[in-house]
């Protein structure tokens, strides 16, 4: 049971829950202290993980949204992410995933192409957000979006549905990138 | 305040010119900035230094606080004095040691004060792992003349320690004594790890026993103490190339590659050290990165065997 499936369990009473998958583990934890500074109705729960399968031995809560951040500075973290992908079912690709790049502010510094996320984000039909994490106002920002993704995600926003969300999303999208 | 000691202020202060003299007292840091304040620094020199010993008195000043001025004068004045150079010499086969500055101090005093019977030892912790140390040497009936110390300055990090001259010459050998009984053994303290556990429940690490190994992997090869300081590191690569696919124009090639990498940083080691708990890269990271104390070199040439 390595992979990761979404709706595979019951959800736990107003809980939404998130997954941050990436290598660097002071942003992650920094973006979700950021999150759970927000006022939400909802309970948030926030996981880190390093890399994908998760611990197998332990029990965890329903996850309503991944997302996979990927340090542009860093060819580890983009490596890492694309491995970790594998191990997540092709049903959470339907508005449960989505794909944060850091570290686009720095452009000397950036290993990786900005493309590249770009092109990754449209295989796997899901949005890409850019946000420069060690930025504590670009930070906070994101970390409201985060959460009012993660609502939608888990369902506690009536009329909204996680694939709502990514439709809503997809359209505003650079219409070039379909010829890829 | 004892007559000698408060003799000693006064001729310590007395020494600091007029222009230095708000300088080096604040660098000092004995007298806070409102007790500075109540002074006037613009009467004759006589009168503010008895101004400044009152002060002191009325701290309740001692010994140790008038040589740590001391050595801040001195600090301020060091080209004024004729240094010589020591080198301490390894051992071939002795293991680099781990340095612990508070360590070093304590047992450098307890080993001299061991040797003499009157001595005055004082310390200032400087820039760059340096440390300042203040001798003045009594005998064995006699008080420590604090009017002609030694200063030993030791850049903890090198095998360099400074001292300043000294009529006792005979004392030199004593103090290359102190520094490699020092050096023998210093025990490693035990230390846990120190963890980032995150107080906020709502967040879980799911990786928290990669993490937990990642840190140990880190320790054991880093150690528990300061890196030393280190800014760059230069690999150069001689090799042919080696591929899995046979033939290609590489392969063929009967001349080696040459490839020049070189790391530079503030504080190398320290940023290697915290690479792998960055997440930055995995642990344990590549033995040519590891090595470099180990080896004391950073100018490696890496050819086919």
């Amino acid at each position: 049971m390595s992979v990761l499936r979404p709706l595979d369990k019951l959800p736990g009473l107003n809980t939404a829950t998130i997954l941050l998958v990436g290598t660097e583990d002071a942003l992650l934890q920094q973006l979700a202290d950021a999150m759970l500074k927000e006022d939400c109705a909802s309970e948030l729960k926030v996981h880190l993980a390093k890399s994908l399968p998760l611990p197998s031995n332990v029990t965890r809560p329903r996850i309503d949204l991944i997302m996979f951040v990927v340090n542009l500075h860093s060819k580890y973290s983009l490596r890492n992410v694309e491995e970790s992908l594998h191990h997540v079912d092709a049903t959470f690709f339907l508005g449960r995933v989505g794909f944060l790049a850091t570290g686009a502010g720095r452009e000397s510094h950036c290993s990786v192409h900005r493309n590249t996320v770009v092109k990754l984000a449209h295989t796997y039909r899901s949005p890409l957000l850019f946000c420069d994490l060690e930025v504590e106002g670009f930070r906070a920002t994101m970390a409201q979006r985060l959460v009012r993704m993660l609502q939608i995600c888990a369902g506690h926003v009536p009329g909204l549905s996680a694939l709502n969300l990514l439709s809503l999303l997809r359209s505003s999208e650079n219409p070039s990138l379909e010829d890829l | 305040m004892d007559e000698t000691v408060a003799e000693f202020f006064k001729r310590t202060i007395l020494k600091i010119p007029m222009t230095e003299m708000m300088t080096i007292l604040k660098a000092w840091g004995f007298l806070s900035e409102n007790q500075l304040q109540t002074v006037n620094f613009r009467q004759r020199k006589e009168s503010l230094v008895q101004d400044l010993v009152l002060l002191c008195e009325k701290k309740r000043a001692s010994l140790n606080d008038a040589a740590i001025l001391d050595i801040v004068y001195t600090q301020f004045h060091r080209h004024q004095k004729v240094w010589d150079v020591f080198r301490m010499s390894r051992e071939p086969g002795e293991d680099i040691d781990l340095f612990d500055m508070e360590q070093f101090k304590r047992s450098f005093k307890k080993i001299l004060q061991r040797a003499l019977k009157n001595v005055t030892i004082s310390f200032r912790d400087a820039e760059e792992n340096a440390v300042w140390i203040r001798i003045a040497w009594g005998s064995q009936y006699r008080k420590p003349n604090q009017y002609r110390p030694v200063y030993v300055v030791y850049y903890s990090q090198t095998p360099y320690a400074f001292t300043s001259s000294s009529q006792l010459r005979s004392n030199i050998p004593l103090l290359g004594q102190t520094f490699e009984t020092h050096n023998s053994t210093t025990p490693l303290q035990e230390r846990s790890l120190g963890l980032d556990i995150n107080m906020d429940s709502r967040i879980i690490h799911e990786n928290r026993i990669e993490k937990e190994r990642v840190q140990r992997v880190t320790q054991e090869t880093f150690g528990y103490y300061p890196q030393p300081r280190l800014e760059f590191a230069q690999y150069k690569l001689e090799t042919k190339f080696k591929s899995d696919l046979n033939g290609g124009i590489l392969a063929e090639r009967e001349e080696p590659l040459r490839c020049l990498i070189k790391f530079s940083s503030p504080h190398l080691l320290e940023a290697l050290k915290a690479l792998a708990p960055a997440g930055i890269a995995d642990a344990p990271l590549s033995p040519l990165l590891t090595c470099i104390p180990n080896k004391g070199m950073n100018y490696f040439k890496i050819r086919d065997k």
